[in-house]
């Protein structure tokens, strides 16, 4: 915990109220976002409970699944989410425009511009926590090589026909949540988390419920007081008044609801399927629909108050100003929804179960970046976070007490002024370490070359000799040098990354990582059926 | 770490704690394992040679010997190293040792991309363009810059260092170069790591986020593995308990024997805890300096004034050191100590601590930036002190390794009590990853064994 978070959770602890973590919204939030609450059965992984989903606060879709452990009903609950899903996301592929993109020439080898279609939007999932989202990730694994009546007519348990589509987008939302500053697919506890430093834990702040209590704590009462009830008031029935965020589910509402409803509604389908004549069916059909009613109801009431927090959430994430680089790296979300669209749409297989070596290592290289690139403009963009990355002696800021002019060696001198920093913060320089400010929008670079204790006046005085961006003449372009007076703020991070190296195809693997993957022709075989997958 | 012994002079050595000390000169030991590693090198039939180096057992002699016998056979090679620092310091040796061998030292464009040393070097011809360096004997660089290079035609010989610092990602990066290699690395030092969680790779054989040399076996299992038997640096004080702690599978020794290396101060002990512990680490090899149980932040302002005091003490008392280097004492002067932390906040304060008391040239640093340095003597602030939990940063064992064995005469560790409560209420709870190879010993163990053995040369101390 770096030390303005510790600062920052000590200020909570004592007001009673969490401190804000940032100035401006470091996440993109779309106009339209598509709020997921996903419920799962205790006991066996992947075994949908039932969800609250869709784009509107006020007209939640409920869905829900009276017996979990049922595949047909899994299925159709599947099924009924991928007619949720599958068309606000296709209600984003249709909207392009032009763009262009450097790509290897497959002829020439060369790296030449293409005219490509980029998306205009993308679409937004929102998921109550972290484990919200390594629930997407299991239900699009489940979905994904599942095949359908029309791909193998063999199958004796078919997918309905457009399930393993789906499969394949979650996979995506879920791969596409691991890349750093990424929005497409959000825990909301993290995003506010981000955003807002509370008194808690970090473990506690995975509480979607106490985390808002510490955010805005209802009249009356502190954050830790709310945090506290939200964590543990239950009814006179025994039941949390706030439910956890899922998607597991609490256990007394497991044992002392759910199991009698399921266990009804198991009697209400025997009875049924025992009926001997229509008369006496159409009764027990009515018992079986009542039964089906009632879990659907318990399911509503466990997600309904989490469903309801989620929007409150993002309407406190509204009331922050969108930080600046924010529209950039949505702009690389749209650039992977672009992409996996027109996978799709060209026929592709879905996902492989395990990346191969070389997609494995050109992913971890490119998450890197954009951490490096994350961590970079969050500093740039907030000041709140600057004076973190100053705290840490990563960054100065200061006054500038002195420029002298100076020049290059050479045949052509250039501009290579010293200038004078005076700052009260200790940034961990050594030797001649690299330093970078921010200068309309581009990144000026500098060296260090002298610091020295600020005497009387205080401070350290640090001497730096500015490198580029001012210009190609003899005289340094206006306002490329700070004059004296002037504030300033200097990185030791670099602002932009640079691209990593190539790395071979996977085809021309090496015979350290072992060799060029097995042929890759066939699409990969669905799981297999075992006698557990079978009630 | 669990490496078949294919040396036979290792082989007969009998395996367990102490087990590395006994037995034959070691200077004889160190020679047949180089002679197998070469043989295996230049005439052995497999792509790949690993050899495992525990701290100071003459890698970069290896390095430089193998590169020369290749050069020599008329085998033209490519070296990867990791740093910059390390392929500047290979081409020094390099050229020390044949002065007439054509090298190349490959570099970034970036401004003081290599030691402008080598500029002095008649025979080593800098560029940042391969193409500039074709046909020299041995070309050097760093593996970040190799990635970038492509060639026609792979080199037949490449040799890797610092292979166990190395990720399986940049070996992709640079493996379509070469068509053999020999890969030398220290297993025990800190692995690789990644600022973004890699899990997801977790126990596939080429999961990027891995050493390089893990990779490098799990596809290739019948490749022969060397180690080197004898540690050169750590004294014959220090080899027992980093052999024991660190590496209990692969022991080594010492090079020299109790009583060849002698560290002295021309002034007495004035009593202080700073001075008893000085005195401590100069008869034993080892002093633990501790301080009262309490929980303090990072940059603990107590413990990092008695790192600064033990420095001051040590450069003031006029040390002088003996060693089988040389018949005459050598005074101990700044440049020849280390101060080693954790985190990079805890040097700097360290060094701010140090400019207060008047001290300068003395190394801080931490224990990623003092890998593959040696000094005659360390002061380590130890990563538990102080603390109330024990992460698994703090916990790992390389950075306990990298600190406890830089030195050739004695290492003083300051630290706060209370490290062997604070180990008992955090046990190693890291998940368990399926196909990951589990490494020994885990830092907890390590952590303890240690602990117990530094408790012996205990000097408390009331700031």
């Amino acid at each position: 915990m770096s030390l303005i978070t510790t600062l920052a959770r000590l200020e909570a602890v004592r007001s009673g109220r969490a401190r804000p973590a940032a100035t401006v919204r470091h996440r993109h939030l779309s106009e339209r976002p598509l709020v997921f609450v996903p419920l799962t059965t205790a006991g066996e992984v992947g075994a949908p409970l039932g969800a609250l989903v869709g784009t509107d606060r006020h007209a939640p879709r409920l869905l829900a699944v009276p017996q979990p452990r049922d595949r047909d009903l899994r299925f159709a609950f599947l099924a009924e989410l991928a007619d949720v899903v599958l068309p606000y996301i296709e209600s984003f592929t249709a909207d392009v425009e032009p763009a262009e993109r450097t790509e290897t020439d497959p002829s020439t080898g060369k790296r030449v511009k293409a005219e490509v279609e980029l998306c205009t939007d993308a679409p937004q999932l929102i998921v109550p926590s972290r484990s919200g989202i390594d629930y997407v990730r299991l239900l699009g694994r489940s979905m994904r090589f599942r095949r359908t009546a029309e791909q193998d007519p063999d199958d004796p348990h078919p997918a309905p026909p457009r399930v393993p589509l789906l499969g394949r987008w979650l996979t995506h939302f879920a791969e596409r949540a691991r890349v750093p500053g990424s929005s497409m697919l959000l825990a909301l506890t993290e995003v506010l988390a981000r955003h807002w430093t509370t008194g808690q834990s970090a473990l506690e702040d995975q509480h979607l419920g106490a985390l808002l209590a510490w955010i805005s704590p209802p009249e009356g009462l502190s954050g830790a007081e709310a945090a506290l009830h939200a964590e543990r008031a239950r009814d006179a029935g025994g039941q949390l008044l706030c439910p956890p965020a899922g998607p597991a589910t609490d256990p007394a509402f497991d044992n002392k609801l759910l199991a009698p409803a399921v266990e009804r509604y198991d009697r209400a389908r025997g009875a049924l399927a025992a009926a001997e004549d229509g008369v006496q069916a159409d009764g027990r059909l009515g018992a079986l629909t009542a039964a089906e009613e009632e879990i659907r109801a318990l399911v509503e009431r466990c997600a309904r108050p989490t469903w309801d927090r989620v929007w409150d959430g993002l309407d406190l994430l509204r009331t922050l100003p969108e930080a600046a680089h924010v529209p950039d790296r949505w702009t690389r979300d749209r650039w992977s929804f672009t992409a996996h669209r027109d996978r799709v749409l060209a026929g592709e297989p879905p996902q492989p179960r395990h990346d191969d070596a070389v997609t494995a290592a050109a992913k971890l290289a490119a998450r890197e970046r954009e951490q490096a690139r994350l961590d970079a403009q969050e500093a740039l963009d907030d000041p709140l976070v600057m004076a973190g990355r100053q705290l840490a002696g990563e960054a100065f800021a200061g006054e500038v007490v002195d420029v002298a002019m100076a020049y290059s060696e050479g045949r052509r001198p250039s501009p290579r002024p010293l200038v004078t920093v005076r700052t009260g913060d200790r940034p961990h320089l050594t030797g001649q370490t690299r330093v970078y400010r921010s200068l309309d929008s581009r990144p000026q670079s500098a060296e260090c070359v002298a610091h020295e204790d600020g005497g009387e006046a205080g401070g350290t005085l640090i001497v730096l000799r500015l490198l580029d961006k001012m210009g190609r003449g003899k005289e340094p372009a206006p306002g490329s040098v700070p004059e004296k007076g002037d504030r300033v703020c200097f990185t030791l991070f670099e602002h932009e990354q640079r691209g990593g190296p190539k790395l071979p195809d996977p085809e021309d693997t090496p015979w350290t990582h072992g060799g060029p993957p097995g042929e890759a022709g066939a699409p990969e075989a669905p799981d297999p059926v075992t006698e557990e997958d079978l009630l | 770490m669990t490496a078949p012994v294919d040396d036979p002079a290792a082989a007969r050595l009998p395996s367990g704690p102490g087990a590395a000390r006994s037995g034959s000169d070691p200077a004889a030991a160190a020679a047949r394992a180089t002679e197998a590693i070469l043989a295996d090198t230049l005439h052995g039939p497999h792509r790949g040679v690993v050899v495992d180096s525990p701290p100071g057992a003459g890698k970069s002699t290896l390095v430089v010997r193998a590169a020369l016998e290749l050069a020599a056979a008329g085998r033209p090679l490519m070296v990867v190293a990791q740093t910059n620092a390390q392929v500047d310091d290979l081409v020094v040796r390099l050229a020390e040792q044949n002065p007439d061998l054509p090298v190349g030292r490959l570099h970034s464009s970036d401004t003081d991309a290599y030691d402008k040393a080598l500029d002095e070097l008649p025979n080593v011809r800098t560029s940042a363009r391969a193409a500039d360096l074709a046909g020299l004997d041995v070309v050097l660089s760093t593996a970040a810059k190799w990635a970038h290079v492509t060639v026609d035609e792979p080199w037949r010989h490449a040799i890797v260092d610092e292979a166990y610092q190395m990720r399986s990602d940049a070996l992709l990066a640079v493996a379509g170069l070469f068509e053999r290699a020999l890969f030398v690395g220290d297993p025990g030092q800190l692995d690789p790591f990644s600022v973004v969680g890699a899990e997801q790779w977790a126990g596939l054989s080429y999961d990027p986020s891995a050493s390089a040399v893990s990779t490098l076996l799990a596809h290739n299992p019948g490749l022969p593995q060397h180690r080197l038997p004898v540690s050169w640096r750590l004294p014959a004080s220090a080899a027992p308990l980093v052999s024991d702690a660190f590496y209990p599978y692969t022991p080594f020794r010492s090079g020299t024997g109790h009583g060849e290396r002698r560290l002295r101060f021309a002034v007495p002990s004035d009593g202080t805890g700073p001075d008893r512990v000085i005195d401590e680490a100069a008869q034993t090899g080892w002093g633990l300096l501790e301080l009262p149980a309490r929980h303090t932040p990072r940059t603990d302002p107590e413990a990092v004034r008695a790192v600064a005091a033990v420095v001051a003490r040590m450069l003031a008392r006029g040390g002088t050191t003996v060693s089988e280097r040389s018949e005459e004492p050598a005074p101990l002067t700044a440049d020849r100590i280390a101060v080693g932390t954790a985190h990079r906040d805890q040097a700097a304060a360290v060094k701010s601590a140090l400019a207060e008391l008047g001290v300068r040239d003395v190394t801080v640093d931490t224990a990623n930036r003092l890998q593959g340095r040696e000094f005659d003597v360390t002061v380590m602030l130890h990563p538990l002190s102080g603390r109330p939990d024990a992460t698994a940063f703090h916990l790992e064992t390389g950075r306990l390794c990298v600190l406890a064995s830089r030195h050739r005469h004695a290492c003083v560790v300051v630290c706060r009590a209370g490290v062997s409560e604070l180990l008992d209420e955090h046990p190693s709870t890291e998940p368990v990853q399926l196909g990951v190879t589990v490494k020994f010993p885990d830092g907890w163990e390590a952590m303890m064994s240690t602990w117990a053995q530094w408790s012996e040369h205990r000097v408390p101390w009331r700031p």
